[in-house]
């Protein structure tokens, strides 16, 4: 299927028919002084054209590490194990010269923090035009057209005069637009967007998300969207796949996750967030203690140290990753919400007031 | 694992990586370690300083100490002229008796290098205290209380850096003399401006973070801020400066003596230098009279460089994972 | 908006009282920002008083102004009857010791240089309250009532410790003293969602234990409304709005508080997840809009809001808002349904 973007650029140049992106075991490494880091220690997720899918987790938890293992953004103390399968094609360790032609032309990237990934002493249009020059080899006043109608795309008021502007010219939001422009260009299949909106404001955040969105309708593009924060992942993702300590602990389709949340781990962050609908001063639920070491991680799952419905298996078998009601719903745990031992913990953990211990647990951390 | 646990944040600088992969260092040799230090929450910095620091510093140290207690070495006396050899006149060539060889009046090399390093090695020292002390204090009373006084003294850091340096040295010893004191001195004067501007800039980095403007908010008056928050921060990107400042010092003098201007009494290295080159035929057939110090010297810059820019990576690395 | 309203100002016990606060700084090229331009509020003992709004709203502005650092332009700051602008340094500094504050940045709030137990001692250091073993009895204290083991903390420094310990660590260093009035400045923007819980937590319990009263400065609205009795809506220098924090989320009355709640990622699939109509970007704080500041991205604006500036008015039960044209109807924001709650007793 290929639908052609507003700029005109044809979309999906890959024509397999499988899902766009696969992932199978992947790891990924760090070799440190301290030993050998496990930033990623085995995800495996599918993904298919067109679709949203989000990434959730802490610090910690490896999604960083695991978008840039995707894209081959890794410095070279990384060591890999796995496979990445984008479109059919194994990417998973191949070697720079052969990214590049994938970079910018099949997927993109857009980053946290705009002022930082912008070129300060290049102008926004040459910035632009640089990557369509480079991978659709097009002349000039065609490249800064294109350029123009992006711009345009992304609803930045004033395109033609933006093009002569610096990056410290616009604000945050407008910065992140064009950063988002610039990945568009040359009409990848695939986005990650890695925190795209964490260091904005709440209202130019909402206006960045609704851009990728429409992005991702108009040119069945795919994007990854790997966040902190569930609330983004709520409104703008089809699937989620939750984070810790560098494994993915569960993966579902976004509705299915928020109604049926099986992971001790997903059920306690949600309740230490604050939302709006509770009254003011309600108690918030607390995770004590700190992510893991990922030199060390502990034996077991990994989020046992911390879990308040941790019993003896917890802590010396890792649970495999078993699926929940429906095939696209898997989890990783051994007492999960809703079994029994859950239920009979959870009315312990509330009647004894645990649930909602202050920060003086945190001692452990 | 130094856990920053830093998530959403407004305007705060985020490590692009999970903190995991942002401490990264390769590892020496690409060797695997396993191994995990105490609890597993401190990095082991210390062994990133590496062998070369600790070869540099025991090379430093060895000069110092033989400099130190030259008076009671077993060594020749520095000024007298050996006994010379039946049938061959000095220089003579290193060997078993003498091991740098002799100069042109029979003195020994090897007592002349390490009497000379007293010399070179003081200039050096005292010349970086005093750039320490006087530019260190100005450029950081100009970093923290910026405005009037920091354009002033930034000012002066341009006038002195933009004085022809050798200028300045040849009209304060042809004013005064050319006593050690009054050579380091000069050389001390020339250092203010750029160490006062690491000061300066250090300052500025430290004075804008908010432990200090906590200190100030619980009461605590300037004097204290600046001794008890800024300073001991500061001292270390200075003391890896000291290292490198007092190398250049070192090679300062070496160009005074090859001018003429540096200390009267006493060898330096550098004069040594210059009396083992002041002729093409001297440098070609007794070479040891002008390489030896200039080994030696050559060997103890680089020491100084060096360990002084270890030290620096060492701490800019700490900082970083901070 | 408002700057020069007063409506909302109230009678009793207070803590704090702020009035007309104008801070404006010059920056290069003869410009002038105008952070804060005339805003006033009171925290009654007891209170929690949110101050929320986004970047360049001068909300942290306002947190530094009520210490005095830096010295604000023109207005009033009364703490405990006593006007802090009018004091010299060392009264002020003096008066400083009942009002303390907590920071956005964990790590850099600390002297990396010093054991974290030290740094907690330093403000009795400097006022030289007590024997040394007193100090260190107290300083222990309180670092286990946050929940730090002092015995660590004796031997450690901030870099050892993660975002969370050495917020802790910060809060516990301002307990020290014994204040009355603390200002967090956005406290936990910088931690990971499940610290923040515990923070939150702790700030609550250390109010309650401590009888202090705070200031939370943040952008975070559900976060605010989490912890605050009273919440103020700030923009581009001015009030917008203030009320309790319930009634505030249940009825927001400004357009651009209401735009604020509407942009929040509520953690619920079946929320309205659009974006609220909010036109164009912030504009910048050296040349604010005529009027009423907010007008030129209102979806509601006219002649007069271009014209004239509003003040607050009351809308009863507490409620002031700065509008011409306030949203009369009641607005339930992030709900799908209001039976739904996600109370943690789940």
């Amino acid at each position: 299927m290929s639908v052609t973007s507003p700029t005109g650029l044809g979309v999906s140049r890959s024509t397999s028919d499988g899902p766009l992106l696969v992932l199978d075991d992947l790891k990924t490494h760090f070799r440190t002084e301290r030993g050998l880091v496990r930033a990623v220690d085995g995800v495996s997720l599918t993904m298919e054209r067109g679709e949203s899918l989000g990434v959730v987790g802490e610090s910690g938890s490896g999604k960083t590490v695991l978008s840039r293992s995707i894209m081959g953004l890794l410095p070279s103390t990384a060591v890999n194990h796995g496979s990445v399968k984008f479109a059919g094609q194994e990417i998973l360790g191949l070697p720079t010269k052969q990214m590049r032609h994938l970079w910018g032309a099949e997927m993109s990237m857009v980053f946290q923090n705009p002022l930082n990934s912008l070129n300060p002493l290049m102008r926004i249009g040459k910035q632009i035009t640089e990557s369509l020059r480079l991978h659709l080899d097009m002349d000039k006043s065609n490249a800064e057209a294109t350029a123009v109608q992006l711009l345009r795309d992304v609803h930045i008021p004033e395109p033609e005069k933006r093009l002569r502007q610096y990056p410290h010219e616009l604000s945050g939001g407008m910065r992140q637009r064009v950063m988002i422009a610039i990945a568009l260009a040359c009409g990848p299949t695939l986005l990650l967007a890695d925190e795209p909106t964490t260091a904005l404001d709440v209202t130019v955040q909402a206006q960045i998300l609704d851009v990728i969105n429409e992005q991702r309708r108009d040119r069945n593009m795919s994007v990854i969207l790997v966040t902190h924060d569930l609330g983004v992942v709520a409104g703008h993702t089809d699937q989620v796949a939750v984070m810790y300590g560098g494994r993915l602990v569960e993966r579902a389709p976004t509705r299915t996750l928020f109604a049926n949340m099986k992971m001790p781990y997903t059920k306690s962050l949600m309740r230490s967030i604050p939302k709006l609908d509770d009254p003011s001063h309600t108690r918030l639920a607390t995770i004590p203690g700190r992510p893991p070491d990922l030199v060390n991680p502990p034996q077991g799952c990994r989020f046992a140290p911390r879990c308040a419905y941790v019993r003896d298996k917890c802590r010396t078998e890792e649970p495999p990753l078993v699926q929940a009601d429906s095939p696209d719903h898997v989890y990783a745990c051994w007492y999960p919400v809703g079994s029994p031992e859950f239920i009979e913990r959870d009315a312990e953990v509330k009647a004894s007031g645990l649930l909602t211990a202050s920060a003086g647990v945190g001692m452990a951390g | 694992m130094t856990d920053l646990t830093r998530s959403s944040g407004h305007d705060t600088d985020h490590p692009h990586l999970d903190d995991a992969a942002a401490s990264l260092v390769p590892a020496i040799a690409g060797i695997e370690s396993h191994e995990v230090p105490g609890d597993g929450t401190e990095v082991a910095a210390k062994r990133r300083v590496g062998w070369g620091f600790w070869v540099s510093v025991a090379w430093i140290a060895m000069v110092v100490l033989a400099a130190i207690l030259a008076p009671w070495l077993p060594i020749d006396d520095p000024e007298v002229t050996q006994p010379t050899r039946v049938g061959e006149r000095p220089p003579y060539p290193p060997g078993s008796e003498f091991w740098f060889g002799t100069d042109q009046l029979n003195r020994d090399m090897f007592s002349r290098t390490i009497w000379g390093a007293r010399t070179s090695l003081t200039v050096g020292f005292v010349a970086i205290a005093f750039g320490m002390l006087v530019g260190g204090t100005l450029g950081m009373l100009a970093g923290y209380f910026r405005g009037k006084f920091d354009q002033g003294v930034s000012f002066v850091f341009v006038v002195l850096l933009s004085f022809p340096a050798l200028v300045l040295a040849i009209l304060i010893t042809a004013l005064l003399d050319r006593s050690l004191f009054t050579i380091s001195v000069t050389l001390g004067i020339l250092s203010v401006a750029p160490v006062g501007r690491v000061a300066r800039a250090s300052t500025i980095s430290f004075a804008d973070r908010e432990f200090v403007l906590a200190s100030r908010t619980l009461g605590a008056k300037n004097p204290r801020i600046i001794v008890r928050e800024l300073l001991p921060n500061v001292v270390i990107p200075m003391s890896a400066l000291a290292l490198l400042g007092m190398a250049v010092a070192v090679v300062a003098e070496g160009g005074l003596a090859f001018l003429g201007l540096s200390v009267e009494k006493g060898s330096t290295w550098g004069k040594l230098i210059l009396n083992g080159a002041s002729s093409s035929r001297d440098l070609q057939e007794a070479p040891w009279m002008s390489f030896a110090p200039i080994i030696v010297l050559f060997l103890t810059v680089l020491a100084l460089n060096f360990a002084g820019d270890r030290l620096r990576d060492y701490f800019d690395v700490k900082e970083a994972a901070l | 908006m408002a700057g020069v309203g007063h409506a909302h100002l109230r009678e009793g016990d207070k803590v704090l009282a702020v009035e007309d606060l104008v801070v404006e700084f010059k920056v290069a090229r003869g410009a002038t920002v105008k952070a804060v331009s005339g805003i006033s509020f009171d925290v009654l003992r007891g209170e929690t008083l949110g101050i929320v709004g986004e970047s360049g709203c001068g909300k942290s502005t306002t947190g530094r102004a009520i210490m005095q650092i830096p010295k604000p332009t023109s207005g009033s700051i009364v703490f405990e009857g006593q006007d802090l602008t009018k004091l010299g340094t060392n009264d002020l500094r003096k008066a400083r010791t009942k009002v303390q504050m907590i920071f956005q940045d964990p790590i850099s709030s600390l002297n990396p240089r010093r054991t974290v137990r030290d740094s907690v001692m330093e403000p009795l250091d400097i006022w030289g309250r007590g024997t040394k073993a007193e100090r260190e009895l107290l300083v222990d204290e309180i670092l286990e009532s946050v929940g730090i083991d002092p015995q660590r903390a004796a031997e450690s420094r901030p870099h050892q410790f993660s975002g969370g310990q050495c917020q802790r660590i910060s809060v516990a260093r301002a307990l020290v003293l014994d204040p009355t009035l603390i200002i967090c400045d956005e406290p936990v923007s910088a931690l990971d969602v499940s610290v923040q819980a515990q923070v939150l937590n702790l700030l609550e319990d250390l109010k309650a234990k401590f009888g202090l009263t705070l200031v939370f400065i943040a952008h975070d609205l559900a976060v605010v409304k989490n912890i605050s009795d009273r919440v103020a809506v700030m923009y581009l220098g001015k009030l917008c709005e203030v009320a309790s924090s319930d009634d505030l989320y249940a009825r927001p009355a400004h357009p651009y508080t209401n735009v604020l709640l509407k942009s929040i990622p509520e953690p619920d699939p079946d929320a309205d997840h659009s974006s609220a109509s909010i036109i164009g970007e912030p504009p910048s704080p050296v040349n604010p809009p005529s009027g009423c500041r907010f007008h030129p991205r209102c979806p509601n604006a006219d002649d007069l809001c271009a014209r004239e500036e509003p003040e607050l008015r009351p809308m009863g039960d507490g409620h002031f808002v700065a509008c011409h044209h306030p949203v009369e109807v009641a607005v339930t924001v992030g709900a799908a349904s209001g039976a739904q709650s996600d109370a943690p007793s789940d």
